[in-house]
């Protein structure tokens, strides 16, 4: 069952992050292969020919593209143990709704967020903490989203959290402040094992942001 | 009984995958169409983070998005599966169901714009056609589906129906039988099979209110 498995990611990417924490909550041992997506390899030219991204996740040399879609292989494959998608239909139909929302939104809007300047940034701010606030609706008084262990929507989440800082100081403002209980959910979060080591330094990202701005001119 | 219940809109995509996937299950249920420009206090009620069609209600439980839908539907009533069951097969399916996800309102995009900016999202559309010609329809299948139409099949909807008319009306020539021939051949076997071919919005009907609604969208662009 377990065969062969390597990970082709970019240290940064909130969606290779979702495949790393689902791996590491299950105890999966797999090859993490760094790409450089200036210089992408064959082997993720050949494994995601349409797409040409990372996380693609090759099992016993087959590739599965796309975080979401990862995350739910990985899941039904090591079904035994930590699971992250809920058993009742409905409740995943809930979670697989808030994963597309998650999707549709929080990169974009963080993209945004340290892409862009005056009104097109304040618009993205505003827009970022109504999601969150949402997302925090949805949260209530659980521990996470998954109840009393995490799940599909926490995986799929809690990776933007080592964004946030890159955030904050391009958007000069404060997600805890606006969103308390989005934070206190992430520190939850960061307690395991699988998320703190799943998620890179949110210095470093902030670092990553910044070379990435002076590339692309962006003030 | 459960009652199971479907929000939609007749000119709708998203709206008739879920109805297509209910008929080929063999579930009955109620269908309540809503006036998009006038929604009803229900379906603000159902979804009222996205404020859209469709919306399945089963036990008075709402489900939003259609790609959802058609999952929960599946889940819940398993006659005539509509995704694989090997998991790497299965993967590979909803690989193509996100790429359609993410590809299909370029479709809607070609009638919303004009000039410059509808031959940029011609362009686009046209790109996509050529990645199912190249990567998605290999193995000479009849459907994405293999013998039978799945999901997938589906979820390409709007490349069958809603882009040649959207091509009719805006007098555009994207999609052309001699440069697709495999999506070609795809979408002649995915509208004979006989629930899609009962199950489609008239094109005439289509094209009316397509040109009423593009009329009320340039005069609200120039005032």
């Amino acid at each position: 069952m377990a065969g062969e498995l390597v990970l082709l990611d970019f240290w940064p990417s909130p969606f290779g992050m979702r495949s790393r924490i689902a791996l590491a909550e299950k105890g999966i041992p797999y090859e993490y292969r760094e790409e450089d997506l200036r210089n992408k390899s064959d082997l993720l030219l050949q494994m995601n020919p349409v797409h040409k991204k990372i996380p693609v996740l090759i099992h016993n040399g087959k590739p599965v593209c796309e975080s979401v879609i990862q995350v739910q292989y990985i899941d039904e494959v090591w079904h035994d143990k930590a699971p992250l998608i809920p058993s009742d239909p409905y409740q995943r139909a809930v979670a697989r709704f808030w994963v597309d929302f998650i999707d549709k939104k929080i990169y974009e809007l963080g993209s945004k967020i340290w892409k862009t300047k005056g009104e097109e940034q304040a618009n993205a701010k505003k827009e970022f903490i109504e999601c969150l606030k949402l997302l925090e609706g949805e949260l209530g008084d659980k521990t996470y989203f998954g109840g009393e262990s995490l799940g599909y929507v926490d995986v799929a989440l809690v990776p933007f959290y080592s964004w946030f800082y890159a955030y904050e100081k391009c958007g000069d403002f404060s997600i805890e402040a606006e969103c308390p209980k989005m934070i206190a959910w992430v520190k939850r979060c960061m307690q395991k094992e699988s998320v703190a080591k799943s998620l890179p330094d949110q210095e470093k990202v902030y670092e990553f942001i910044l070379q990435l701005k002076k590339v692309f001119g962006i003030e | 009984m459960a009652v199971v219940k479907l929000f939609g809109a007749w000119l709708s995509p998203y709206c008739y995958r879920v109805i297509w996937a209910l008929k080929l299950k063999g579930i009955a249920y109620e269908y309540i169409e809503e006036d998009l420009s006038n929604k009803s206090p229900l379906l603000l009620q159902y979804n009222p983070i996205h404020k859209k069609i469709p919306v399945l209600l089963h036990d008075d439980k709402p489900i939003c998005e259609s790609t959802v839908i058609l999952r929960y539907i599946d889940e819940i009533w398993p006659q005539n599966p509509l995704l694989p069951a090997d998991p790497h097969e299965r993967a590979v399916a909803l690989f193509w169901i996100k790429f359609a996800d993410d590809k299909s309102p370029l479709i809607s995009k070609l009638f919303r714009t004009d000039g410059e900016e509808q031959q940029a999202v011609a362009k686009e559309c046209f790109e996509m056609l050529e990645v199912l010609e190249e990567h998605a329809l290999i193995g000479g299948k009849k459907f994405f589906g293999g013998d039978e139409i799945n999901m997938v099949d589906i979820a390409f909807c709007s490349v069958a129906h809603w882009l040649g008319v959207i091509e009719d009306f805006a007098g555009l020539k994207i999609f052309e039988p001699h440069k697709f021939p495999r999506l070609n051949s795809w979408i002649q076997n995915f509208k004979s099979v006989p629930v899609i071919k009962d199950n489609l919005p008239d094109t005439d009907k289509m094209l009316a209110l397509l040109k009423r609604r593009r009329e009320m969208l340039l005069a609200s662009k120039s005032s």
